[in-house]
């Protein structure tokens, strides 16, 4: 057995962590949030620079040929810092489906790109009908010359803002939910920032030309894939915010003074922080068998394994996220202070690709995770 | 809650629900039924609309605009309001400052204010939390130092809510620096527009603004404006705090969630079915209106007991009430953005969107804000953990 981090991986957290202190503190962050972009695209080139936005590509297409681990590792240390930069939409899902669907050609005109950190992807798969179904969905894609034509509408598509390439899932002629390379110039964009402050987009494809990317009929084998991954590094980043809450949450009961004292002397206080920390622990523990969990071959243990996980990390979410504001009193509801702000990530990241009721269902499902030997 | 209710009180229930229903604009109930902002505009028109038919103020004296009502009548008016989705008196007004001037004030204040705070030609604000006097109230540092007619005022208050659309501001000040902390403070009513007082906006993580910090640098206050005696602050504070026995438990508004939550819930597609079939949804959803119709009958017991006690007397078991209602509130924020699923995590001004994409469906632009905002009410007007401690201390004796 083997739990903790190899020496590499811990480089790599270390330094994604020196560069994030240096430039991401709460200030810096609250003033990206409000420029036009939302994010740093100064930043982006460093994290380029590093080898952070082709970490997982074969290093033929430009990338560093590390393993998810490795992605989870930044994932973490960019929950700590609550990251704006579009990573989750370009490399953790755009990237990872191209490298896991496409076909060679299309794995060399994009991959290059993103690991340099000049291309920008987005997901595209929920529609205002979808709920968290990939295949309860209304686009369609019709064979067009040597193409492909997409026609409907996707909403919450994080990164959709500033992505050049969507990928973009669409029923065929053959009832398959494949997915497609479309042009953002080609689809027409609602943009908006997500509640927790990343851009997104709600896109609606009118006969828009599109390619497949690999064969559709192999495509949502792909993207379950890549959402396991994407999931399990969601896990990284939540508790990498989860970690800062309480952190944050314990050093000002350290030093709010009320009724003539740190209010942290108060028993009713301490036991509370004790708790958030266990829900911390349990988070972490869970993230981890998620991480673990991703080198299994066995697709459906797979599956269960991340699924549990997310679970547990979106019940500490929810529990430390309330506790910080609470604890934090009036302070910890303000924009100024960053609590907040971890909270609204967390919250967010419970909604994204499923929410608890319906991971609870499929593990639930699937025969829970307790069996018989 | 109508088992327990006489013949005559659901036929008090049924009257208010027809002046709320038919005598408070549809077009405001409407938009706040869907989850639209409250506009100061909205909380003007729905006071006066109820102030000139003597339903702003009813627990007031009567001489003053209100009514002889039994607790329960103030209770059913209430429920009433909060279902029909009017937009409630201003509580600084009616439940707040309103209260302490008639019972503590001189005829010369009463006169003065209390018709206008009734119809909301006054917009008040509570200037009582400082920023290092939160849960320590009585820790509060603001002055007010007499100089012939006027008290000089200096320091500053926090979260104070609406101050910026407020005309005036009751505060708690500090009379007496050497006197032990709760016996040197007075209750002091200050115009907004007195110059030295500056409102600085505080934004809410919501992305809102509906709180402020409110300064004061020698701010000269007619004397006359002082209420009750000196240094007899705090115990008007705590009649204030302590007035509002039942109406902290927020059943009616919980409820008027609850019933939204089913309407959008029933039109939610979850793979396949209304998600208010989904049977996880619904057992999360079931559970909330149990503890919501315990809660409804806690209330029903402490008006009960009002009736017998007298009103004035701050009853020790307000505190269950405002630590369950506000648990109760926030739950159900949170089963509205479980409703919503993916559609509700833009952050978004308006419903607007440009041709061609699907319309928003109801809750989209208020659900996360909701949950993110209402976080609040398990800090304010005595946190939680401060309710406990009223508990533990004053029922228990621990
Ligand atoms: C949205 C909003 C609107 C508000 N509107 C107004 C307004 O209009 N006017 C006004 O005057 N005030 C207003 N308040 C202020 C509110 O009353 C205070 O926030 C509240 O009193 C808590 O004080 P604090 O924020 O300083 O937290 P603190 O008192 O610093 O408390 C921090 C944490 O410690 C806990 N704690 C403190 N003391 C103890 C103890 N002895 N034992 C156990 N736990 C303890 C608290 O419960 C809390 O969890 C508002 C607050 C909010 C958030």
């Amino acid at each position: 057995m083997e739990l903790d981090l190899t020496d590499e991986q811990r480089m790599l957290g270390d330094a994604v962590n020196s560069l994030l202190d240096k430039r991401y503190d709460a200030n810096a962050r609250l003033k990206l949030l409000e420029s036009d972009d939302g994010w740093s695209r100064e930043l982006w080139k460093q994290y380029a620079e590093l080898g952070l936005l082709g970490l997982t590509f074969d290093e033929q297409y430009g990338g560093a040929g590390m393993g998810v681990g490795e992605l989870a590792v930044v994932m973490e240390a960019f929950g700590r810092a609550l990251v704006l930069e579009p990573f989750l939409a370009t490399v953790v899902l755009g990237g990872q489906l191209v490298a896991a669907a496409g076909t060679p050609e299309q794995k060399a005109a994009l991959l290059p790109g993103v690991a340099s950190g000049e291309t920008l992807l987005a997901f595209a798969a929920v529609e205002p009908g979808s709920r968290w179904s990939l295949t309860d969905i209304a686009t369609t894609a019709s064979p067009a010359g040597d193409g492909w034509e997409l026609t409907g509408e996707k909403i919450a598509v994080v990164g959709g803002d500033s992505a050049e390439h969507l990928l973009v899932t669409a029923r065929t002629p053959d009832d398959v939910v494949g997915l497609f390379l479309v042009s953002g110039a080609d689809v027409a964009r609602d943009t908006y920032r997500m509640q927790d402050g990343l851009g997104a987009a709600d896109v609606v494809l009118s006969s828009a030309p599109a390619q497949a990317l690999g064969s559709p009929a192999d495509a949502l084998d792909h993207i379950e894939s890549v959402l396991d991954v994407a999931t399990a590094v969601l896990c990284a980043e939540s508790v990498g915010a989860m970690d800062r809450m309480l952190w944050l949450t314990v050093d000002y009961l350290k030093t709010r003074v009320q009724f003539g004292q740190p209010i942290a002397v108060f028993q009713a206080l301490q036991h509370r922080a004790s708790d958030m920390f266990v829900s911390l622990e349990q988070a972490r523990s869970m993230a981890l068998l998620a991480r673990l969990a991703l080198a299994d071959d066995d697709v459906a243990e797979r599956r269960r394994s991340v699924a549990a996980a997310k679970i547990q990390i979106d019940v500490s979410a929810r529990h430390i996220s309330q506790e910080a504001i609470q604890l934090h009193g009036g302070i910890g509801m303000t924009m100024e202070y960053p609590v907040g702000h971890y909270a609204k990530r967390t919250a967010l990241i419970a909604k994204t690709f499923a929410d608890t009721d319906a991971l609870v269902e499929a593990v639930g499902a699937d025969g829970g995770l307790i069996a018989e030997r | 809650m109508d088992i327990a209710l006489s013949k005559q009180e659901r036929a008090f229930a049924e009257r208010m629900r027809t002046f709320f229903s038919t005598e408070i604009p549809a077009e405001i109930r409407d938009r706040l039924g869907r989850g639209g902002h409250t506009t100061r505009e909205d909380i003007v028109t729905s006071q006066r609309i109820m102030n000139e038919h003597g339903l702003a103020v009813p627990h007031w004296p009567v001489e003053w605009g209100g009514q002889d009502w039994t607790p329960v009548q103030r209770h059913l008016w209430s429920e009433e309001m909060l279902l029909a989705h009017v937009p409630p008196p201003l509580a600084f007004n009616s439940a707040m400052v309103g209260p302490v001037i008639a019972t503590f004030g001189s005829e010369d204040l009463k006169a003065r204010f209390l018709p206008k705070t009734a119809n909301l030609d006054i917009w008040w604000c509570q200037g009582f939390s400082e920023p290092n006097a939160g849960s320590d109230l009585a820790s509060l540092k603001t002055t007010a130092v007499r100089e012939g007619d006027d008290y000089i005022v200096n320091g500053q208050k926090t979260w104070t809510t609406l101050a910026q659309w407020a005309d005036w501001i009751f505060c708690l000040v500090r009379t007496d620096p050497e006197a032990k902390k709760q016996r040197g403070i007075s209750f002091l009513l200050i115009d907004m527009s007195t110059p030295g007082v500056t409102v600085r906006p505080i934004r809410l993580i919501d992305g809102g603004f509906e709180v402020n910090e409110v300064f004061f640098e020698d701010v000269r206050v007619p004397a006359d404006q002082l209420v009750g005696e000196e240094n007899s602050g705090w115990d008007y504070a705590k009649f204030l705090l302590g007035n509002e026995r039942t109406g902290v438990a927020a059943v009616g508004q919980t409820k008027a969630r609850v019933l939204r939550i089913k309407r959008l819930a029933a039109q939610t597609n979850s793979g396949g079915r209304p998600l208010l079939d989904d049977p996880l949804f619904r057992a999360r959803l079931t559970k909330l209106e149990v503890e919501l119709t315990a809660l409804e009958m806690s209330v029903l017991r402490v008006l009960n007991t009002e009736a017998k006690i007298g009103p004035g007397k701050p009853d020790p078991v307000s505190s269950v009430l405002k630590l369950k209602g506000s648990e109760l509130q926030q739950e159900a924020t949170e089963l509205l953005v479980d409703v919503l699923g993916p559609s509700g995590l833009a952050y978004r001004e308006s419903a607007d969107v440009p041709d061609g994409f699907a319309a928003l469906p109801e809750g989209a632009l208020d659900a996360l804000p909701t949950y993110f905002n209402w976080r609040k009410a398990s800090i304010y007007s005595g946190s939680s953990e401060v309710q406990r401690t009223i508990i533990a201390k004053a029922i228990l004796k621990l």
